[in-house]
């Protein structure tokens, strides 16, 4: 550990705060103008210490990119991110101390490992990378590939096309905690896995975070896995956060109209109980060149004039709600009687 | 951290067979490939122990004995419009043909190859500065661009290696860039970023070994193409000089003799067209060995 | 009519590769009445995307070979060639895919691509295949159908591409719709619109329908009959209810108890150890033996056979009525 300053016990392990990422695809000179993807917006979140931010949401909704911009692999244009209450530094090297404290496992298990080296090679990469000897890094991926349940005299050796999509996502964790990293971040980690692999590794990674102290973010679009897996969830749509909270209450009782629409789309499992009408129609917008407002409102069966604003973020209990509904003040007609 | 202690087993583990002697094997169960590294061998190793297995100076010939046909007491493959033994001359010729035919290859894939890596990996302004350039070379046809250089310098053999190395670069940095383009947007690339490691880590880990397959399937066909366009440059003068012994040369030479003895007049084309075939045959089973499930 | 629509006997698929023969699908029988719509649940490896591939008879003919029975309204599907197999494709049986992206050809709009399988299949005029096209999409209930049909498939968003999909699937009234994962590729608030449009289109036009999915929760949803496949062949079937109420194959139990849904947060799950078999090497006897806990030496001895208990249910386990 080089940096001194430890920070309180009560700072949280990962923190954002109005991250802004706008993508500008260029015009062509010919009359075609520039176009804007607005791809995350005033986004804000804490992840306490040793607990699982869950983020939901659909495609184009930013999820890939909050990650990216969580890992520094994209740079905000605003915004701060906070590693256990301290910002990170632009500079290579703080930047270099801060990517052994935060990792990443990717969607797409064959494609996030080099086909070209052995299992170990890929492990050891990172470690050998901060300086670690080569003996020590060889342990250190011989202990995880251990610890996640692949043999390492049988896969140490190993090249990533030998083995089974749920092996390789083994080997990615193992990769991720090679550097003993403070956050992982899953982006879509089990999506492609099969259900039964999915339960092992789900259960994997709940041991994982116990053992080694770990604080997860976990991004998914399957709100059965985030609510197994999450203490709190983040619900996002076209790159704003509409509702965060302790994901029982917001499963139990979610109040923005978006979030409502996603949990009500969930398949029953109940063939006696099949759902009878889609909750919302049409396909999610494309989050070019948005409109000012709320960005649901072209989907919502609640939208009014006033939506044509932008809502805020507003605190209800442990949760936020970005809805003019939510707002005793909005002036919504159907704006909930403050308390 | 709390972790169940494993011993290391002092045995290596179970190591896999890496790529390349995986490619190495599939390229040996495909008899098209292997008929070809055998013509290449001895062509190749034929050259290189000339001296060993003609007792004829290549340069010198008697008027006497010229225009044999092959098979002729002591000259196998007949005598040049010098009386120059044909064997002696093709082994020695070799030489020169092997060597103007590769070193150009070798040499734009190590500067192409850097071009193309950099402007892959890099982007931005330096892609587009990179493969603007790349694109007005390109826009010249091959042979008469390597005619104009080869020209413009003044005929000799390094020359038209000169001329040889800048035609073949563009498709090579080409080449190099779509592929390094293509490794950079995978995630293990992301990963290794996201682990810490610099650009030059992790081109040399991570780039290179990915895109060496489809690199090196593109250089071995640029060979075919080479030789046959140093020995086209030697034919018409720009290359080697009389008499060094040179497969194009020999086949300018040899022009005069087409109606008297077309078979020796042919040979030095046999040679070039064999060469040529077989690195275009060998690339193709490259590529079909390197493609892995 | 007392005979089945479909009726698929010990149906076998072998794929011929490098290192030996691969038997994807391993004598599976299927039946299917009229209107009936039978989901098919498995994991990647078990066979249900190859089942459904025979079915259409898309698989290519010099790596596979297909043994069994395959009769379609009493006609044997197997044995068609040319110009017939040509009109069961997409005439009498179509399909609806995954990935509506790669399905879709890019470089001709919607409109032409379904009058080009009308005309396919009917003797129709240029005009009334464009009339049909038309009406298929009002029937998938894409908005504004008329400037849409001279859309190509790019500019539409991954729900629209799946309804024209559909569209198109169902533009030659087949009497059999095979629907492989088609709503996998989509976002949660589509994949539900998609199924109860598929469920509808299945009631409006009474065509039987063959769904195939890794999620129990979209099988639920519009399967009237279920069917449970492990590593190539059929382990359980039932109606819906039964098989995902009260799952008698171990390996069924297995799935149904390692879905997250419901679990209790943070709480283990009880997931099913081990992996699915290498395909080309099968463990001996039942194929779910190793990861099984009930498993003992009689499993391995040999493939238990589909053992019928109760209406419509059928069971491939041989302790099955010790789990009861």
């Amino acid at each position: 550990m080089t940096d001194q300053s430890l920070p309180s016990h009560a700072a949280p392990a990962l923190s954002a705060s109005s991250l802004n990422k706008t993508f500008t695809v260029r015009g062509n000179g010919l009359g075609k103008p520039a176009r804007h993807v607005h791809a995350v917006s005033d986004f804000s979140f804490d992840l306490p210490t040793g607990s699982t931010l869950g983020i939901v949401g659909e495609s184009g909704c930013g999820k890939s990119t909050t990650a990216r911009l969580l890992m520094h692999l994209v740079e905000p244009d605003s915004g701060q991110i906070r590693l256990s209450g301290e910002p990170v530094g632009t500079a290579k090297r703080d930047l270099k101390q801060f990517r052994r404290k935060v990792q990443m496992v990717f969607q797409d298990s064959s494609a996030s490992l080099n086909p070209r080296l052995t299992i170990e090679q890929s492990i050891t990469f990172a470690p050998m990378v901060h300086g670690v000897s080569a003996k020590e890094a060889r342990e250190t991926a011989w202990r995880l590939l251990d610890r996640v349940g692949l043999d390492p005299a049988r896969f140490a050796g190993r090249y990533p096309h030998e083995l089974s999509g749920g092996q390789r996502q083994r080997v990615n964790i193992a990769r991720a905690l090679a550097l003993n990293p403070k956050v992982v971040i899953f982006d879509e980690a089990v999506s492609a896995l099969d259900k039964s692999v999915e339960a092992q590794v789900l259960n994997l990674l709940n041991e994982l975070k116990a053992e080694f102290g770990l604080s997860y973010i976990f991004i998914s679009h399957d709100l059965n896995v985030v609510r197994y897996i999450s203490d709190h969830v983040l619900v996002m749509y076209l790159g704003q956060v509409v509702e965060q909270g302790p994901v029982e209450q917001i499963y139990a009782a979610p109040r923005h109209p978006y979030t409502r629409a996603l949990l009500a789309s969930m398949p029953s499992a109940d063939p006696d109980q099949r759902t009878m009408a889609a909750p919302i129609s049409g396909d999610p917008p494309s989050p070019i060149d948005l409109p000012p407002g709320c960005r649901f409102a072209p989907r919502c069966a609640f939208a009014e004039g006033i939506c044509n604003t932008m809502p805020y973020e507003l605190r209800h209990g442990d949760a936020r709600v970005r809805c003019h509904i939510s707002d005793p003040q909005s002036g919504h007609s159907k704006a909930e009687a403050a308390q | 951290m709390t972790v169940s202690e494993i011993t290391l087993p002092t045995t290596q583990p179970t190591r896999s067979q890496g790529y390349w002697s995986n490619v190495w094997h599939k390229l040996l169960r495909d008899r098209v490939s292997v008929a070809c590294m055998i013509v290449l061998a001895l062509i190749i190793l034929s050259a290189i122990f000339a001296p060993l297995l003609t007792s004829y100076d290549p340069a010198v010939g008697s008027v006497v004995q010229r225009l044999k046909p092959p098979f002729t007491e002591g000259y196998i493959l007949g005598t040049d419009e010098l009386g120059r033994d044909m064997l002696t001359r093709l082994l020695y010729g070799g030489r020169m043909s092997l060597i103007m035919g590769i070193l150009p290859v070798l040499l734009a894939l190590v500067i192409g190859g850097t071009l193309g890596t950099v402007a892959g990996f890099v982007g931005g302004w330096t892609n587009t500065i990179i493969m603007r350039a790349t694109d007005v070379v390109f826009a010249f046809p091959s042979i008469l661009l390597a005619v104009a250089i080869a020209g413009a310098l003044g005929s000799g053999l390094l020359n038209a290696l000169i001329a040889l190395t800048v035609v073949l670069i563009p498709p090579m940095v080409r080449v190099t860039e779509s592929a390094t383009t293509q490794v950079r947007s995978l995630d293990f690339v992301e990963a290794a970023r996201a682990s810490g490691a610099g650009g030059l880590t992790i081109i040399r880990v991570h780039i290179l070994g990915n895109i060496l397959a489809p690199v090196v399937v593109y250089a071995t066909s640029l060979l075919s193409v080479a030789i046959i366009m140093s020995a086209g440059l030697s034919f018409i003068g720009l290359g080697a000089k009389p008499p060094t012994p040179e497969w194009g040369l020999m086949l300018n030479t040899l022009r005069s003799a087409i109606y008297s003895q077309p078979l020796i007049a042919a040979l030095p084309g046999v040679f070039i067209f064999a060469v040529s075939l077989s690195f275009n045959l060998l690339s193709d089973g490259l590529r079909s060995a390197m493609d892995m499930s | 009519m007392n005979t089945p629509l479909l009726s698929v006997k010990d149906l076998t698929v072998q794929f011929r590769t490098a290192k030996g023969p691969i038997t994807a699908v391993d004598g599976i029988d299927l039946t299917l009445e009229r209107g009936e719509v039978l989901g098919i649940i498995g994991e990647s490896g078990s066979g249900k995307s190859v089942t459904m591939r025979a079915l259409l008879r898309i698989l290519p003919e010099a790596k596979t070979t297909i043994s069994g029975n395959l009769l379609l309204d009493g006609k044997d599907a197997l044995s068609l060639k040319g110009r017939d197999l040509a009109s069961y494709r997409g005439g009498d049986v179509s399909m609806v895919f995954q990935e509506p992206a790669t399905a879709l050809d890019p470089v001709y709009t919607i409109g032409t691509q379904i009058a080009e399988t009308v005309r396919r299949h009917r003797k129709v005029s240029r005009k009334d295949a464009q009339a049909r096209a038309l009406e298929m999409l009002e029937l998938v209930r894409i908005p504004s159908p008329a400037s849409r049909l001279g859309n190509y498939p790019h500019e539409m968003s991954g729900g629209m591409r799946q309804r024209a999909m559909i569209a198109l699937a169902l533009a030659a009234g087949p009497k059999l719709l095979l629907a492989d994962e088609p709503t996998t590729a989509l976002d949660a608030t589509v994949q539900i619109q998609v199924i109860l449009l598929l469920r509808e289109l299945q009631k409006e036009m009474g065509m039987a329908t063959i769904f195939v999915t890794h999620d129990v929760g979209v099988a639920a949803e519009i399967s009237d009959r279920i069917a449970v496949m492990y590593a190539g062949r059929i382990v359980e079937t039932g109606t819906a209810a039964d098989v995902l109420k009260n799952p008698k194959h171990p390996y069924t139990q297995g799935l149904l108890s390692s879905t997250v849904q419901g679990a209790k947060p943070g709480a283990p799950i009880k997931a099913i150890p081990g992996m699915p078999p290498d395909l080309a090497q099968m463990p001996p006897g039942c194929a779910f033996a190793p990861r099984c806990p009930l498993a003992t030496s009689t499993c391995q001895a040999a493939v238990p056979d589909l053992r019928t208990q109760g209406a419509a249910r059928r069971v491939a386990c041989v302790k099955v009525e010790e789990i009861a």
